[in-house]
């Protein structure tokens, strides 16, 4: 058995439909756990009250967003570099997600900025690059929607993608780079963590949560797309006349 | 356990808009995502269907 079998729609389309339920489930079992953590296990904050509980919303949530991107990025790259068709499938299902994952940082950002700085926005670094990230997701997405030759809305899509992910490093390092009213990252490798353990669980578990359903639904993404493309071979007939 | 009462829990120390517009709106997101995916997976099998089908039938042989 061969690894790149799966690289072959017919057979990653049977593989996805086997593997969805199980990260469906994990994802929905881990945000149960870390709800419960974010709001029984973890304790008051001695600074900011109970507002600081957006934290296990949108930390996971903006890095998502920046993960996404990059393995949108990757496959992208992978596409363009080999010409294999379902990197660039593999792309464009994920975007949607990615999108979705930039909004709720940016919404939950603005609901916690509220309450500690007295503004709903500020221009500061942070809050604009991520932005830009929302606006690259929208436009990448508007992009394969306007272009109908498939074959060419992949390569212009990726190649959009690949140039935008320019933002990604900046938005990580804008905390360190300017002087922004954002805090600096929660989380460094080199550090140990400055914040109490219950807390950094929490996060984790709901960032764990994010990568199982982002998985999952990118999956029914890439299977749709992969029907919709191959439904001229006789096996994308054979499975619409099973299902 | 962190909260006395239920009424404690919603209030969230006064930061209760904040915190669950937070959490509100990720779920909802999360819930029109799965359903407008449940929704075009089976509107494209649908139409995938019939144009299969149209391809089998008399009409679609002659052409």
């Amino acid at each position: 058995m061969n690894l790149y079998t799966y690289a072959s729609p017919a057979n990653f389309y049977v593989l996805a439909g086997k593997l969805i339920p199980w990260f469906s489930w994990s994802a929905g079992l881990l945000a149960v756990w870390g709800l419960y953590i974010s709001f029984f296990l973890a304790p008051t904050d001695f600074q900011q009250s109970e507002a600081y509980r957006i934290i296990f919303i949108h930390v996971p949530a903006a890095w998502m967003s920046m993960f996404i991107y990059l393995v949108m990025a990757f496959w992208g790259a992978i596409g363009l570099a080999f010409n294999t068709r379902l990197s660039f499938m593999m792309a464009r299902a994920l975007a949607p997600t990615g999108a979705l994952f930039t909004f709720i940082a940016l919404w939950t950002g603005a609901l916690w900025g509220k309450p500690m700085w007295g503004a709903w926005w500020v221009w500061d670094a942070r809050l604009t690059s991520e932005l830009i990230l929302l606006f690259l997701y929208v436009g990448i997405i508007a992009l394969w929607a306007a272009i109908d030759d498939v074959r060419r809305g992949d390569r212009a899509g990726s190649l959009l993608t690949l140039i935008g992910a320019i933002n990604v490093p900046i938005i990580y390092f804008s905390v360190k780079w300017w002087n922004t009213l954002h805090q600096g990252s929660s989380i460094n490798l080199m550090k140990a963590p400055s914040m109490a353990a219950i807390m950094l669980q929490g996060m984790l578990v709901m960032a764990i949560a994010a990568w199982l359903y982002t998985i999952a639904v990118s999956l029914v993404r890439v299977r749709r797309i992969i029907l919709e493309r191959e439904r001229q071979t006789d096996w994308a007939k054979a499975i619409l006349e099973r299902e | 356990m962190e909260w006395a009462s239920w009424s404690d829990f919603w209030h969230m120390a006064g930061y209760g808009l904040y915190v669950w517009g937070s959490f509100g709106v990720t779920a909802a997101g999360i819930l029109i995502e799965v359903i407008l995916l449940k929704r075009a997976g089976a509107d494209t099998r649908r139409r995938l269907k019939r144009m299969q089908q149209w391809a089998l039938s008399p009409e679609g042989e002659e052409r």
